[in-house]
């Protein structure tokens, strides 16, 4: 009888190479997700030491975090220079590493290109138990798929590339339970925030999460990447789904997912990945859904956050007189004071988009807000990024375009973008965003910008009103029902 | 990687205590693509003064650096490691080393040495003359004046240096059981090679 288990420490089972004595075990890795900045020199030390790529079948690259968001290609069909000549480099580096070392690239002309993260669980690579790695620390959206997911730095990028392995210690386990039912205006993003909120951004460490719980069950795979993608930001390396239909309906039939016998086979297996009755878990957070409202972040690290309703808080009510001075600190970033309502805080950029909310039903919740309004006169700047060309083309075929740019926003082709300003979208110093990305550090959108963090829906109320917004108000307006 | 057994030259005498990874190699060298040319960017902000030891014709090309006490705090770049190895640096010598950088420099084939202050100082004063001696078998340091320091090192790092085995290596020396789990997986889940791979090969 084998003792019940997570369904962590089964993916982990099954990807034991080798133990050591010292409890440290070779993990088999079988997907490696490759973009351009934190690969270059990892091929580099491929190619000094003469080594290859073990899977080359098992590795895709894609661009993203460098792109601009503007269009790439003249009407010949010519790249259009990239300004910053170091992000010009790294693409190149990539166009020509991946050839060289036989591994498939999505190129930023490509209609599939996106962010990694996006473009994983499009394309069917992100599969359910599986390990899923990549050079990026919200590796942990794959996870809403049930994969076991999470970045690596440079030196385990080549080492996964020429082993296809990585040393590793296992982790704890931690569970996450919302049970309950989300009221109408509370998003995926709420929920993520609100964990945040509730548990620290060290809360995590160490350990990787399970999200479970019937509010996690009837979410949408796409509200789940959203989840995932914010364990990080709760200290989790990793958050994981038990697979279920919803998880094999969102797979089936996608370019990269199994086919025929493969398929079923797939599936009876991704049928056995869940946590056993009896399973233990070292953690156990239990949040009631009835207590998530719609979230904003007030400060500078994803934790800090407040119910849209609430105000800025006092640095004097924190017990920790460390986060006493950390919050102090933020406020000055910020440009707020304590007491001031969230709700008449002005805002001048919207962004839409990041490997957290650039998905179909993420564009499909801000245009159902948007269609018909415009953004307010005090907003400078408003755009949707797209989180992959296939987002992007399914939201033209619906005519979310039409209903962005009637309001005001740019429509753009996918990346990172501003979600770190690695391009050049960036949210200029002293200015505040609503952005639906995932982190609120300083200078993360530019240097010297103020970030809060947002679902869609309520980065189009704030765009709409020209402040941070409760969207129920503008929900009540528009379908004349109270939320 | 390359095997280091013993490294014999000229030594910076550099000294600095608490020399952090900004100091090693400055932020805006992070954007590169690659890990080699970053010694050009190494000690970037002391090479503005007259008189450095890095620009020291004395001392150019040295394989060995002798720096002071806590080498290598702050940031965990691993740049600070390639910008050192890409100037021909192969062994450290200082009196104590952040944790990070010594793993950093570990992955990157140079050996740090850990020796008391008072020892540090006479090799200070040697290495303004005279070559010195770095044995990593014998784990010592001796200078060409009879001098000999011993030192402590982790049994599994002297064992992958004196090798030349990086992480890497050391990994592919197991392909035999990479092999058999790749073998049973492709019994047991055949699917996990992606479709239009399996479609493509």
């Amino acid at each position: 009888m084998v003792n019940p288990r997570t369904l962590y420490e089964k993916i982990w089972d099954a990807h034991v190479v080798e133990r050591r004595p010292d409890g440290t075990c070779l993990i088999y890795i079988d997907r490696h997700l490759v973009h351009e900045v934190t690969s270059p020199q990892a091929f580099e030390g491929l190619r000094l030491a003469g080594r290859k790529v073990r899977r080359p079948d098992l590795t895709l690259a894609v661009p993203d975090h460098n792109l601009p968001t503007t269009p790439r290609r003249d009407a010949a069909g010519n790249r259009i220079p990239i300004a910053d000549p170091q992000s010009a480099e790294q693409l190149v580096a990539l166009e020509r590493n991946a050839p060289e070392f036989g591994v498939r690239l999505i190129g930023d002309a490509d209609r599939e290109q996106g962010i990694v993260h996006v473009v994983g669980p499009e394309q069917g690579f992100t599969l359910p138990g599986t390990t899923l790695v990549c050079g990026d620390s919200h590796t942990s959206s794959h996870g809403a798929l049930g994969a076991l997911a999470f970045g690596i730095g440079t030196s385990e990028v080549e080492h996964v590339l020429a082993t296809q392995t990585l040393l590793l210690k296992q982790s704890k386990t931690m569970e996450v339970v919302v049970e309950g039912e989300l009221a109408p205006g509370v998003t995926p993003k709420d929920v993520a925030l609100a964990i945040c909120g509730a548990i620290g951004t060290a809360g995590g460490t160490g350990h990787v999460m399970e999200y479970r719980g019937s509010v996690f069950r009837d979410m949408s795979i796409e509200g789940r990447l959203t989840v995932a993608n914010m364990s990080i930001e709760a200290g989790a390396r990793s958050g994981l789904f038990a697979p279920d239909e919803k998880t094999f309906a969102y797979l089936k039939g996608r370019p990269m997912a199994p086919k025929g016998a493969d398929w079923d086979a797939a599936v009876a297996y991704w049928r056995t990945l869940h946590s056993d009755e009896g399973a233990v878990f070292d953690k156990s957070v239990v949040i009631d859904a009835a207590d998530i409202v719609p979230t904003v972040t007030w400060g500078t690290s994803p934790e800090d956050v407040v119910p849209i309703t609430g105000a800025v808080p006092d640095p004097m009510s924190f017990a920790d007189p460390s986060k006493q001075a950390a919050a102090r600190k933020s406020l000055d970033y910020m440009g707020l004071t304590a007491g001031q309502r969230m709700q008449d805080v002005a805002i001048e950029h919207i962004f839409i988009g990041s490997c957290t909310n650039s998905r179909i039903e993420d564009l499909r919740a801000a245009a159902a807000l948007l269609q018909g309004r415009h953004v307010a006169p005090g907003i400078k700047h408003a755009m949707v990024v797209p989180g992959s060309g296939l987002v992007k083309a399914q939201a033209e075929e619906e005519g979310l375009d039409r209903i962005f740019l009637d309001a005001g926003f740019e429509w753009r082709e996918p990346g990172c973008s501003a979600c770190l300003g690695m391009n050049p979208d960036k949210v200029p110093a002293g200015e505040r965003c609503a952005s639906t990305s995932n982190r609120n550090f300083m200078g993360r959108q530019g240097p010297g910008s103020r970030t809060h963090l947002v679902s869609p829906a309520m980065a189009a109320a704030a765009a709409i009103t020209g402040r941070l917004t409760d969207v129920r108000e503008l929900l009540v307006t528009k379908e004349g029902m109270v939320a | 990687m390359d095997k280091l057994t013993t490294v014999e030259g000229r030594a910076y005498p550099f000294g600095m205590k608490n020399v952090d990874t900004d100091i090693v190699i400055p932020a805006h060298w992070l954007k590169t693509i690659s890990r080699t040319g970053l010694g050009k960017g190494a000690f970037e902000v002391l090479r503005k003064e007259p008189g450095n030891v890095f620009d020291d014709p004395a001392y150019a090309g040295s394989p060995i650096l002798i720096a002071g006490d806590n080498f290598g705090c702050g940031s965990s770049r691993e740049h600070a490691a390639w910008a050192l190895a890409d100037l021909g640096i192969k062994v450290v010598i200082a009196p104590s080393f952040s944790d990070i950088f010594s793993g950093n420099a570990f992955k990157n084939g140079i050996l740090t040495v850990v020796l008391p202050q008072a020892a540090v100082d006479r090799l200070m004063e040697v290495a303004r003359t005279d070559p010195i001696h770095v044995d990593l078998d014998a784990q010592s340091v001796t200078t060409p004046f009879q001098d000999r320091f011993s030192f402590e090192i982790d049994p599994f790092r002297k064992h992958c240096l004196l090798g030349g085995l990086d992480e890497i290596g050391l990994t592919l020396g197991e392909a035999d059981v990479i092999d058999r789990y790749e073998a049973t997986q492709a019994q047991e889940r055949p699917w996990i090679v992606p479709a239009s791979a399996a479609a493509v090969a």
